[in-house]
């Protein structure tokens, strides 16, 4: 009897853990794994009246080989580099100055500025992207007239009418509207690092700007990794923001056409062209494997050649 | 030292440069919210001017009010995200305690499958998830929308939560083990509790971009019934995109129950990260 007891109660522990996991992992397998590897799946084939007949790669050599696919597939993985790099160089310095400042402990307000300059990344893209389209707007004119009391009206263009700058323009939208994050990522990596060793940096002389850079830029590297990364994720899936200002045709002349705005065109189709399952699955499968491949130079090149320190 | 860190011109500095672009992050939502308030030709004479008694109408939310579903759409995002918060909270714990307390075969391998989604974000999966909804006729009902989102939130909460867990002291669970307490009731008893921070914590991070997300409601759920509050503004800014007032105040209303929300839990959300939740 004493011997069968012990596999019972094993065997009983066990289905507690079944239970408990059955859930979670049932929704996340059936809505997220099943259906996103059955889209990688469906870039093989091709339909044609309902019929599906698997052609291989034949959907990535059209979309590499015919110029019109191709143009706008390297048009808009260029748009989304550049919009990558402006987030890179202007969100993540503003999120390090803006949360190294807040993280001086006798600076008054701290709360008051901390909750101001994250309210923008809680509100949606429908808001954000009409209201920046608003106030850039030369009809409403509050952007030309800001500019006029400066004495800098000279400066002004309708920016997210213009092939050239609408793209930078929406990067530094969507900058505006996220650099919380960093700030508030890099503030926690800052106020984790212990007195004792900005104390000791004080004793031998280090303060101010050199202390910053060689005390507490080196420990906060691993977080601005991690910045980095989600921002790169974020990028490379971006669409809201486009499609609220300026259409899924990504205007104009689809100089703002990113990975995400292509994907929801070739899907459900715009104007006279027709939706195309299989070629919005090639596109979400190219999309895939560049996320892919940022987030593995992230793992393996970069997270683990940044030290990390332990206090 | 110590009053080197914080002489007065460097205040003085840090003041400035916090307050310029607090205004910087403010002054969209200023310019929404106060013309919104005013008649048209007051928007467009002087846009940065309060309303006064002169320029003030609210006939921008009268058009909202009488041309819009909106009562509905904020009763459809509040069931989307109320659901799926709760889903996401209820699976992601249960998950999460079995993950971070019982020792078993395959444990880590689990972990990462479950984290992967954290990297690999669920819209690629678009293309079929929208066929299995059409096959399963859950398409333009607010269930497919509550099924996507749990799924989206399932991976950084499971991630989040079980490092809380963790933290957890194991007498604690063996003296409740000792008093006959089965597993489950540790569970909701016991643990759940404990963890209660944590689960603000993640609440918030989850109920931001499900209330704000407009790729699933557009492809999912774009019936006039089933449409959510983001995707109606949207609708409604397309459709009224020359009635100033109406927009103004379509925006207005949308701004105002995420800041609610994010007042009341802001401090909550910044105890998380700083406490180490996201680290």
């Amino acid at each position: 009897m004493a011997v069968d007891a012990e596999p019972v109660q094993r065997r009983a522990r066990r289905w507690h853990i079944a239970v408990f996991l059955a859930p979670a992992v049932l929704v996340y397998t059936a809505i997220m794994i099943i259906p996103l590897f059955s889209t990688l799946f469906q870039s093989l084939f091709n339909t044609v009246g309902g019929q599906r007949t698997f052609v291989g790669l034949a959907n990535f050599m059209v979309l590499f080989g015919d110029p019109r696919w191709a143009a706008s597939f390297w048009n808009a993985l260029w748009n989304n580099t550049w919009f990558f790099i402006i987030h890179m160089l202007v969100q993540n310095p503003i999120g390090v100055v803006l949360a190294a400042i807040l993280s001086n402990p006798s600076l008054r307000l701290r709360g008051f500025y901390r909750t101001a300059i994250f309210i923008p990344t809680i509100l949606s893209f429908v808001i954000v992207g009409f209201v920046w389209k608003l106030i850039l707007s030369p009809l409403w004119g509050i952007a030309p007239n800001m500019l006029d009391a400066i004495g800098l009206r000279s400066l002004f263009a309708p920016w997210l009418g213009q092939e050239g700058a609408a793209l930078t323009t929406l990067a530094l939208v969507s900058v505006w509207q996220f650099v919380g994050i960093p700030m508030m990522l890099i503030y926690a990596a800052l106020l984790s690092i212990p007195d004792e060793v900005i104390e000791a940096a004080e004793m031998d002389g280090l303060t101010g700007f050199s202390q910053f850079f060689k005390i507490q830029l080196p420990l906060i590297l691993p977080t601005i990794g991690i910045i980095s990364i989600l921002t790169f994720v974020g990028n490379f899936n971006a669409f809201d923001l486009i499609y609220v200002s300026q259409g899924a045709q990504a205007g104009p002349n689809f100089s703002t056409d990113l990975l995400g705005t292509l994907l929801y065109r070739t899907f459900f189709g715009f104007q006279l062209q027709q939706g195309d399952i299989n070629m919005g699955s090639t596109i979400a499968t190219m999309m895939f494997l560049i996320i892919l491949v940022g987030v593995s130079i992230y793992l393996f090149a970069i997270q683990t050649r940044l030290r990390r320190y332990q206090f | 030292m110590r009053a080197a860190r914080s002489s007065l011109p460097r205040t003085i500095a840090a003041h400035a440069v916090l307050l310029t672009y607090t205004l910087i992050a403010l002054f969209p939502v200023f310019v929404v919210v106060v013309n919104a308030f005013k008649n048209r030709r007051a928007i467009f004479n002087e846009p940065l001017a309060l309303p006064n008694a002169e320029t003030f109408s609210m006939i921008g939310f009268e058009t909202v009010t009488s041309q819009g579903n909106f009562l509905l759409y904020f009763q459809n995002s509040m069931i989307v995200t109320v659901a799926s918060l709760i889903c996401v909270l209820l699976f992601g714990a249960m998950a999460a305690f079995a993950l971070s307390e019982y020792r078993f075969k395959g444990n880590t391998l689990m972990g990462l499958y479950l984290a992967l989604g954290i990297m690999i974000p669920i819209r690629l999966g678009t293309v079929a998830i929208l066929q299995m909804m059409v096959a399963s006729g859950l398409v333009n009902t607010l269930t497919a929308l509550i099924l996507v989102y749990t799924a989206q939130g399932l991976p950084l909460a499971i991630f989040i939560l079980s490092e809380f867990m963790r933290t957890v002291s194991d007498d604690l669970k063996n003296a409740g083990r000792i008093d006959g307490l089965s597993e489950y009731k540790i569970f909701f008893r016991l643990v759940l509790p404990l963890v209660r921070p944590a689960l603000a914590t993640v609440a918030v991070f989850t109920m931001i971009p499900i209330w704000n997300d407009l790729w699933f409601p557009l492809i999912l759920a774009p019936g006039e019934s089933t449409k959510t509050v983001t995707l109606g503004a949207q609708m409604f800014i397309g459709q009224f995109v020359t009635n100033w007032n109406a927009v103004l105040a379509a925006l207005s209303l949308a701004i105002v129950p995420v800041l609610v929300l994010y007042l009341i839990f802001s401090r909550q959300l910044i105890r998380g990260i700083t406490s180490g939740a996201v680290k």
